[in-house]
C-alpha cells in the first residue's frame, strides 16, 4: 500500500503543475493589462476626434 | 409483512450493520446541513440519498438512472458551473489584475496533497484526492469522475464539508504563519471602473488561454466563463438570473442526491475514507499556507507591503474565504478594510482552481494515468 516511488513520481508533477498555473495566470494578467491599454488608447483617440469635430 | 421481516433480518446479516452506520452518516449530514448550516443545499440531499441507497435491498432505481445521466458523464457539475460563472463578478480582479497571482499560489495544497496521497493511493485516485484542495465541488467531481476514482463519494463529502468549514480551518493557519504586525498591514483600495468591453472579453480570453495551455480544462473553464459571459454581456439578463438562481439550485438538488448513490456501505465504509478526509483537510491547510507564504515572500521585494492574509483567500471557496480574511483584518484593526482585495483574490482562486483541475487532467492524459 505504502509506495514511496509513487510519491517521488508525483513530486515532479507538483512543480510542473505550480509552474504551469503561474504561467497561465501571468498570461491572463498580461492579457487584462493589454485589454485595458488598448481600451484606453481607443477611448483617448475617440475623445480627441470628438474634440476636433466640436472645434470644426 | 413478510418483506418487512426479511429486510429487518438483512440488517443483522452479512454486515447489515454497516447499512445502519450509513443511515447514521446520512442523518449526520442532514443534521450538519440543518442545524449547523453547513452547505445545506448539498449536504441535505446527500444525507437523504445516503439513507435511501442503504435500504437493505440492492438499490438500482431512479437515482442510479440520474447518476448515469448526470454524474457519470460529468453533465451536472458542468451545468452547475454556468450558474457559478453567472454569479461571479470579476470586477475586483479586473481593476487590480495583480491579485490573480495569489489565486495561483494558493493551489499549492492541491499538488502537495497529490504527492502525499500518492504514498497510499494509485495516481488517478491520488490526483482526485489532491483536487479536494481546489475547494470547488464541481471541479472535484469532474476530475474524480474523469480519472475513474472509486472514492468519488468520500472526495465529494470532504470537498463540500471543508468548504463549509473554511471559517474554522483558515484562521488558525493564517494566525500561525503571520505576525500581528503583518495582519495589521493596511491596503488602500484604489478601485477603478472596469470598461464593459473588458468585462465581456475577459471570459473569452480566459477560455482561450486556459484551453491552449490545458486543453483538458476546456469543459470546466468553458462552462464557467460561458456563465460569466451571460452575466456581463448585458443583453441576457433574464438568462443570467435564471442561471444564478433556478439552474444552480436545480442542479445542486440533483447533484447531492445523485452523488449519494455511491454512498453505499460497501464502497464508503473503508479505512481509505478516513484517510481521504484527513488528506482533504491537509489540502485546505496547505492551500491557505501557500497563499499566505507567497504573499510574505513578495513582501520581501515590495515597497508597498501586502497584507499576507489576502493570500489565503486564493482558494476557490467563494465568497467565504474572502470574508474570513476581511473579518480577520477587522479584528486586528477595525479600520482595515481588506474586503475588495480578498474578494479579488478569491475569484482568482476560482479560476486558478479550475485551471489546476484541467492541468491534473492534462497530466493524466499525457502520461496514461487515466483509470
Amino acid at each position: 500500500m505504502f509506495n514511496f516511488d509513487r510519491f517521488l513520481f508525483a513530486l515532479q508533477y507538483m512543480w510542473k503543475g505550480m509552474l504551469c498555473i503561474f504561467v497561465v495566470i501571468a498570461v491572463i494578467i498580461g492579457s487584462i493589462y493589454l485589454m485595458n491599454v488598448i481600451h484606453n488608447a481607443v477611448a483617448k483617440k475617440k475623445a480627441l476626434r470628438q474634440g476636433e469635430q466640436n472645434n470644426q | 409483512m413478510e418483506i418487512l421481516y426479511e429486510n429487518v433480518l438483512l440488517l443483522f446479516q452479512n454486515g447489515g450493520w454497516q447499512r445502519v452506520v450509513m443511515w447514521l452518516i446520512g442523518a449526520l449530514l442532514i443534521y450538519l446541513a440543518i442545524k449547523k448550516d453547513m452547505e445545506p443545499t448539498l449536504l441535505l440531499p446527500m444525507g437523504f440519498g445516503t439513507i435511501i441507497v442503504n435500504i437493505p435491498a440492492v438499490y438500482d432505481g431512479a437515482l442510479s438512472t440520474l447518476f448515469n445521466a448526470g454524474i457519470a458523464n460529468e453533465l451536472f457539475p458542468l451545468i452547475l458551473f454556468i450558474g457559478i460563472g453567472a454569479m461571479i463578478d470579476f470586477g475586483p480582479v479586473l481593476s487590480n489584475p495583480k491579485l490573480m497571482i495569489f489565486g495561483a499560489a494558493a493551489q499549492f495544497g492541491i499538488f502537495f496533497t497529490f504527492c502525499l496521497a500518492a504514498l497510499f493511493f494509485d495516481l488517478p485516485d491520488a490526483a482526485s484526492i489532491g483536487i479536494i484542495g481546489a475547494a470547488d465541488g464541481p471541479t472535484a467531481i469532474v476530475v474524480a469522475q474523469k480519472l475513474g476514482s472509486k472514492y468519488l463519494p468520500a472526495i465529494m463529502v470532504a470537498a463540500y464539508s471543508y468548504m463549509a468549514l473554511v471559517p474554522i480551518i483558515q484562521p488558525p493557519v493564517i494566525r500561525a504563519l503571520t505576525t500581528k504586525k503583518e495582519r495589521m498591514i493596511r491596503m488602500p483600495y484604489k478601485g477603478k471602473e472596469v470598461p464593459k468591453v473588458v468585462k465581456i472579453l475577459f471570459p473569452i480570453i480566459i477560455t482561450v488561454v486556459a484551453g491552449l495551455v490545458a486543453p483538458e480544462s476546456i469543459d470546466l473553464i468553458g462552462f464557467l466563463m460561458f456563465g460569466n459571459l451571460i452575466r456581463e454581456c448585458g443583453v441576457l439578463n433574464s438568462l443570467s438570473e435564471t442561471a444564478q438562481k433556478v439552474l444552480a439550485n436545480l442542479i445542486t438538488i440533483f447533484l447531492g442526491i445523485t452523488i449519494a448513490t455511491r454512498m453505499n456501505a460497501a464502497e464508503f465504509l473503508q479505512w481509505e475514507t478516513l484517510l481521504i478526509l484527513g488528506l482533504g483537510l491537509f489540502a485546505f491547510v496547505f492551500d491557505t499556507a501557500g497563499g499566505v507564504l507567497f504573499a510574505k515572500f513578495l513582501n520581501l521585494f515590495l515597497k508597498e507591503k501586502i497584507n499576507p492574509m489576502i493570500g489565503a483567500a486564493g482558494i476557490s471557496a467563494f465568497p467565504m474565504s474572502g470574508r474570513v480574511v476581511h473579518k480577520m483584518g477587522l479584528k486586528e484593526d477595525p479600520q482595515n478594510f481588506l474586503l475588495m482585495h480578498s474578494i479579488g483574490v478569491n475569484v482568482s482562486g476560482q479560476i486558478a482552481s479550475v485551471i489546476a483541475g484541467g492541468l491534473i487532467l492534462s497530466f493524466a492524459a499525457g502520461f496514461g494515468l487515466f483509470g
